[in-house]
């Protein structure tokens, strides 16, 4: 699905993901751990393709099409899809609108979809004007599930959603990602940043990435991985890539 | 009823009409109660169906009515300036007299048309009185000839609100490069009252410059003024809007979007709290499309310590932030940047009839297909 090979991104003229490779399978859903400042949401941005992610060499290569140089909205097309950690604020744009704008579909559909994540009061609010944690989170699942990615990356989807909320979110994410579907048959796959794990209570993750000072330092089993993050701390990682 | 739909459009050319129904002129009537239409010094129609409202020529009216003459020069002062005394001096005076009987509730728009066609300036006197628990909504339409190179256009309106009553006045202007617009606007609102004023020019136009007040001289009247503006390159538009909350319990709103694509706006905004309890909010934000001037100038004046006024501004660009999250979802740029712009210009005003709120959107789903 997704192919990421040597890559190397500056931003500000300064060099902050270093030779990275990553390859992500149909089906699988892979987890990016990492210390705050590490480079974790620096790798989305640049797989979606944002302004001011400068890819100073190698490639990205998404169902074998290299989207290296594709604008944006391209990527959006071919099937990546992205939920937002700190969504704009966007006045006067009502998140029904926007809705409708991505799917064409009309306004009975959109307000279904609504529905299932109780979004039904917002769709004519400015989108993400005075959202709580929360609401932020549920607009961003609901976009999602109107765009219906094939790759979903997931930018810290626990951070400021309390218990109740991460139980509509993990189980819609989990959707998302067709973990309902048995795993021969799976088509989708997905790329979640988190710090604490909990998204894992709700979605398998197949394998998991440690990214320190913008470089992936270790692959392997996501819970082992959260594990000894837990236990040790990051500073244990940074000691297993000396040894090595 | 066939005399109750403008007849007299034969004269117009094809563009002009379409120009004239970018400013809410609807010839067939089907949303409007009432019309009047004036090109040039000549008023071509006066019409009006609702019971309980009363539309005519400012001379009929002057002579229908002595009261009328109380009304006269009142809100407006004659020696403003020179447009006003422009306007006075004219032994021919035209324009539009609406007048709403105690208690007549008007849910449907009556529409005012002003169109400039020939000769160097158009002048016009509109006096608008709501009397009593009486309710109006009166759409102003103001174009140019699509031929009309240069010409002024002046227009004094004085606006009477009385008590418990609701005026809402909305005008949307669409001329030319070479036209020079002076319309000078005050309105009076009395106790319980509530005037609401919508403006939309999308257009270009040479020069614009006004600064409607409202005085809110009973207790609990309220006053909104919404602009919805964007300058085009060689536009000048110098707009304000003014409340004075001078009882108790008033509050006043003025809201202004603009965007300039190389023109130039300022956009003024003044609230004076002289009262008790009062309460104003000035804000504008703007949008630079392309290099121009958005000059924003909210003045807020407190006299008395019951008095809350506030005031924002902000005048920039479309974010980058915002346009990329949106191609996320797999909008392009060009779309993107459209949305965004929609929503910016959407203010929407609380009660606005819904025709009324179409004729705007109308207004600027035309505009934004130039941007």
């Amino acid at each position: 699905m997704l192919d990421i090979s040597d890559l190397h991104v500056e931003v500000d003229g300064t060099e902050v993901l270093h030779d990275i490779n990553l390859h992500i399978g149909r089906g699988e859903t892979h987890v990016l751990m990492g210390p705050n400042g590490s480079g974790k949401s620096t790798l989305l941005k640049t797989i979606m393709g944002f302004g001011g992610y400068t890819i100073t060499s190698g490639s990205i290569v998404f169902k074998g099409q290299d989207i290296t140089r594709m604008s944006i909205h391209e990527r959006a097309h071919l099937g990546i899809g992205m939920m937002f950690q700190n969504p704009p604020a966007i006045s006067g744009l009502k998140l029904g609108k926007l809705l409708t704008a991505i799917s064409g579909l009309k306004e009975d559909g959109v307000e279904a979809l609504a529905r299932s994540v109780n979004m039904e009061q917002f769709l004519n609010r400015d989108i993400n004007v005075g959202f709580s944690g929360g609401e932020i989170k549920r607009s961003e699942v609901l976009q999602l599930k109107v765009q219906q990615p094939d790759f979903l990356m997931l930018d810290e989807p626990e951070s400021g959603v309390d218990l109740e909320n991460m139980n509509l979110m993990g189980r819609e994410i989990a959707t998302l990602l067709e973990k309902d579907v048995r795993i021969v048959n799976r088509r989708r796959s997905g790329l979640i940043i988190t710090h604490t794990g909990y998204i894992l209570d709700y979605v398998d993750a197949d394998q998991g990435h440690v990214i320190i000072e913008g470089q992936i330092r270790c692959h392997g089993n996501p819970r082992e991985i959260l594990r000894l993050v837990k236990e040790k701390g990051y500073g244990e990682c940074l000691r297993c890539k000396q040894i090595s | 009823m066939q005399t109750d739909i403008i007849t007299d459009m034969e004269h117009l050319s094809e563009k002009d009409r379409e120009r004239l129904a970018l400013t809410g002129l609807e010839v067939e009537m089907r949303n409007r109660c009432g019309s009047f239409f004036q090109i040039d010094q000549k008023v071509i129609q006066t019409t009006c169906m609702a019971e309980g409202v009363e539309m005519l020529p400012i001379k009929a009216a002057l002579e229908k009515y002595d009261w009328v003459g109380d009304y006269y020069w009142k809100a407006v002062p004659r020696d403003k300036d020179k447009y006003t005394r422009y306007v006075a001096d004219q032994e021919n005076p035209q324009g539009l007299v609406v007048i709403a009987h105690p208690g007549t509730k008007i849910e449907m728009p009556l529409q005012a048309c002003l169109f400039l066609r020939e000769g160097p300036v158009q002048h016009v006197h509109n006096i608008f009185i709501a009397h009593e628990d009486s309710e109006i909504h009166i759409i102003s339409g103001c174009a140019s000839s699509w031929q009309k190179e240069h010409g002024a256009h002046l227009g004094v309106t004085e606006i009477y609100v009385g008590k418990g009553a609701k005026v809402t006045s909305t005008m949307i202007h669409n001329w030319n490069r070479g036209i020079a617009v002076f319309p000078r606007s005050a309105t009076i609102v009395e106790e319980g009252g509530t005037f609401l004023s919508n403006y939309v020019c999308m257009q270009p136009v040479r020069k614009i410059n006004m600064y409607p007040t409202a005085s809110l001289v009973g207790e609990n009247a309220v006053a909104r003024f919404s602009s919805i503006v964007v300058a085009t390159p060689g536009s000048t538009l110098d707009l304000g809007s003014r409340a004075i909350l001078g009882a108790e319990h008033t509050s006043a709103e003025l809201v202004t979007r603009a965007i300039t694509t190389g023109g130039t706006i300022i956009s003024r905004g003044h609230i004076r709290g002289a009262k008790d309890n009062t309460r104003g909010h000035i804000e504008c934000r703007g949008l630079i499309l392309k290099d121009g001037i958005i000059h924003a100038i909210p003045e807020i004046e407190g006299t008395i310590t019951g008095t809350e006024l506030s005031h924002e501004a902000a005048v920039g660009k479309i974010a980058r932030q915002e346009i990329e999250y949106l191609m996320a979802r797999g909008l392009s740029e060009e779309v993107a940047t459209a949305t965004i712009i929609r929503g910016f210009l959407d203010v929407k005003i609380n009660g606005l009839p819904p025709v009324l709120q179409a004729q705007i959107d109308a207004a600027i789903d035309k505009a934004e297909s130039g941007f």
